[in-house]
């Protein structure tokens, strides 16, 4: 065997290995997008915030900085965290439920589901819930934009059904005919709504994570920790999975409770995900490659490498954003897209080069 | 033992089955020989309980497979497919390791099996290699390792071995690998049920032969008795030679186009 066609996997680093490094680099990027921003806020500071906020501080720091770590910084990239761990580990569950690496999280449904949702708020904002207290406003469109999601999930799964088995090709295009129609809908309510009501949804559709606030850390972190840690469960069945639905079943898979589980926890991570930050395109999709192509496909790592690494992405692409136009703000979907493209077409390269694709 | 009984299958109003009863005994290696669309894959799909049949019961052991959930059947039998094609890269290791699924054996214990399993089926040279980079041949040893990792561990009851049609595309060396190492699974309280396409293979490897027919079993039994001129030629509606091959006194099945039989028959009946 000549060595030119011997592909093995690179064996500097070990899959372990390169975990615990992508972890490393997540606590890097956390302190630098701390310190990212108008207010110039210190690593030494934030270790300071920290040590003054447990009772054990003795350095003061200014009630300016206590207050933009506090109240902006820390909730913005706790959310942005849950929001990209989501995505990604959302992704790549579905990848391998479909086992079609084109798949993104957007498949089942949810996040056009949310998106009506989303438009059925915006739209009726001052019609309907013209009476809602200013405050509680910013808590209307979440629940709706989940409900919208979990509808739309419920019924590609319903329609993808046939004698109580989920059949993939035909949930693919439920899929496609549930985006078809809800983006119909939405058409009209485009239609029909003004130029304020317009711009918003433009710009949810277009993911934003300056909404951050404690409450709505406090509201996501539990779907998101209990899906990665469902989905991190059945890594192995995924990785049975992968190698055909009957050849998982003769393995000992209970593939469809399997495929129900996969499904219902990315609706759960996706509808809350996109529910609160809107439409963030992009990462769901490319994130589980690139953990594929660079540590490996077994899912005892890609589920967990694509929760780290989507908040990884998103945490740069939120520096990224807050600082390109600064003062003002990018919607965080178009740095998402132009950050990660150039990325994956690099990595896609390189795969073809080496026939890992 | 594994046992059939009165298997009967069918699709809307068409019959794919019709009453198959069949035995297999552990260290037996029984061959599913037939014509194509006499119901082969579907019995084994029944066999394997990736279908249920109208009619009929299938028990492994005494247990009815009905009685038992995916991973219970996953302890007792394994099931090797035509072609496995997978979505993503894995290493072969990673793919023989699915077989392990379950099982609750700590990663040690796996880890020693897969070894063995490796070394049984000559992949030592392919270790860390992608399983797309392998050839069609390469790629099934990789599938027969991990259905033998799936029933490796040492048990009271015989486990059993499902292939579908494990040699069909692999050419002499392999096939020749893959079902030598199949047989040998056979002295550790197994049986293996392999549907066959080659007669020859059939004859050389299985103890005993089921001959399939329009959803029927034709006849079954020891592979001399069923293996004859006249069964063969039956089934296949082809006509067949056996001949003795000179060195070892085996027996080989040849075919030849019916054309050039009935020109011969028409010489030999002027001459």
């Amino acid at each position: 065997m000549s060595k030119a066609i011997q592909f093995t996997m690179p064996k500097t680093f070990s899959a372990n290995q390169r975990i615990v490094l992508m972890m490393l680099s997540l606590v890097v990027v956390f302190f630098v997008s701390l310190s990212v921003g108008a207010v110039e806020i210190t690593l030494k500071d934030s270790v300071n915030i920290f040590l003054n906020e447990i009772g054990l501080g003795a350095t003061e720091v200014s009630d300016v900085k206590t207050l933009v770590f506090k109240d902006i910084r820390l909730p913005r990239l706790l959310f942005t965290i849950l929001i990209g761990a989501a995505l990604g580990v959302s992704g790549a569950a579905l990848q391998g439920l479909f086992r079609n690496p084109l798949v993104e999280p957007g498949i089942i449904g949810v996040s056009s589901g949310a998106a009506l949702g989303a438009i059925a708020v915006i739209m009726g904002m001052e019609s309907i819930f013209g009476s809602v207290p200013e405050h509680y406003k910013q808590y209307l469109l979440p629940p709706f934009a989940f409900l919208g999601g979990v509808i739309a999930t419920f019924t590609t799964l319903k329609l993808g059904k046939y004698k109580g088995k989920v059949r993939v090709t035909i949930l693919i295009l439920a899929g496609v005919a549930i985006t078809a129609l809800t983006s119909a809908i939405i058409g009209l309510g485009i239609f029909y709504s003004d130029e304020q009501q317009l711009r918003a949804f433009t710009f949810w559709t277009l993911g934003d994570l300056s909404v951050a606030t404690w409450t709505k850390v406090y509201i996501i972190v539990i779907p998101v920790i209990v899906t990665v840690a469902g989905l991190m469960y059945h890594a192995r069945s995924l990785n049975a999975l992968a190698l055909g639905e009957s050849e998982a079943y003769h393995s000992g898979v209970n593939v469809e409770r399997l495929k129900n589980i996969t499904i219902l926890l990315s609706a759960l991570a996706v509808g809350t995900a996109v529910a609160f930050a809107g439409i963030i395109g992009f990462l769901g999709l490319v994130i589980p490659h690139i953990i594929r192509m660079t540590i490996s496909s077994d899912h005892r790592v890609v589920i967990p490498g694509s929760a780290i690494g989507g908040a990884l992405l998103l945490i740069l692409a939120d520096i990224l954003a807050r600082t390109v136009v600064a003062p003002a703000e990018l919607p965080i979907g178009i740095i998402t897209a132009t950050v990660g493209t150039p990325f994956f077409i690099y990595l896609l390269t390189v795969a073809k080069r080496k026939n890992l694709i | 033992m594994l046992r059939s009984e009165n298997i009967a299958y069918q699709v809307g109003k068409k019959p794919i089955l019709k009453g198959c009863s069949l035995t297999v005994n552990p260290g037996e290696f029984t061959a599913i020989v037939g014509p194509n669309g006499a119901g082969k894959s579907t019995f084994l799909k029944v066999l394997a309980k990736e279908i249920k049949a109208q009619k009929g019961n299938v028990n492994f052991n005494g247990c009815d497979i009905q009685e038992l959930n995916s991973e219970e059947l996953s302890k007792i039998r394994a099931v090797m497919p035509q072609h496995t094609n997978i979505s993503f890269p894995f290493s072969i290791e990673q793919i023989i390791e699915i077989g392990r699924f379950p099982h609750k054996t700590s990663k040690k214990e796996n880890d020693d099996i897969i070894e063995s399993v490796i070394k049984h089926n000559k992949l030592e040279a392919y270790r860390g290699r992608l399983y797309q980079t392998l050839s069609g041949g390469e790629q099934q040893r990789v599938q027969l390792a991990r259905i033998m990792a799936q029933v490796w561990d040492k048990s009271a009851f015989p486990k059993y071995l499902l292939l579908d049609e494990p040699t069909s595309d692999l050419d002499i060396l392999h096939q020749h690998t893959l079902l030598n190492t199949a047989k040998e699974m056979c002295e550790q309280n197994m049986a293996v049920l392999a549907i066959l396409h080659d007669l020859n293979l059939a004859a050389q490897y299985a103890s005993h032969i089921v001959l399939m027919k329009n959803g029927e079993i034709y006849k079954q039994g020891l592979s001399e008795e069923v293996l004859t001129k006249q069964n063969i030629e039956h089934v296949f509606e082809h006509p067949v030679e056996l001949l003795k091959e000179p060195n070892t006194g085996r027996t080989v099945i040849i075919s030849i186009p019916k054309s050039v039989r009935n020109e011969t028959y028409k010489q030999q009946n002027y001459a």
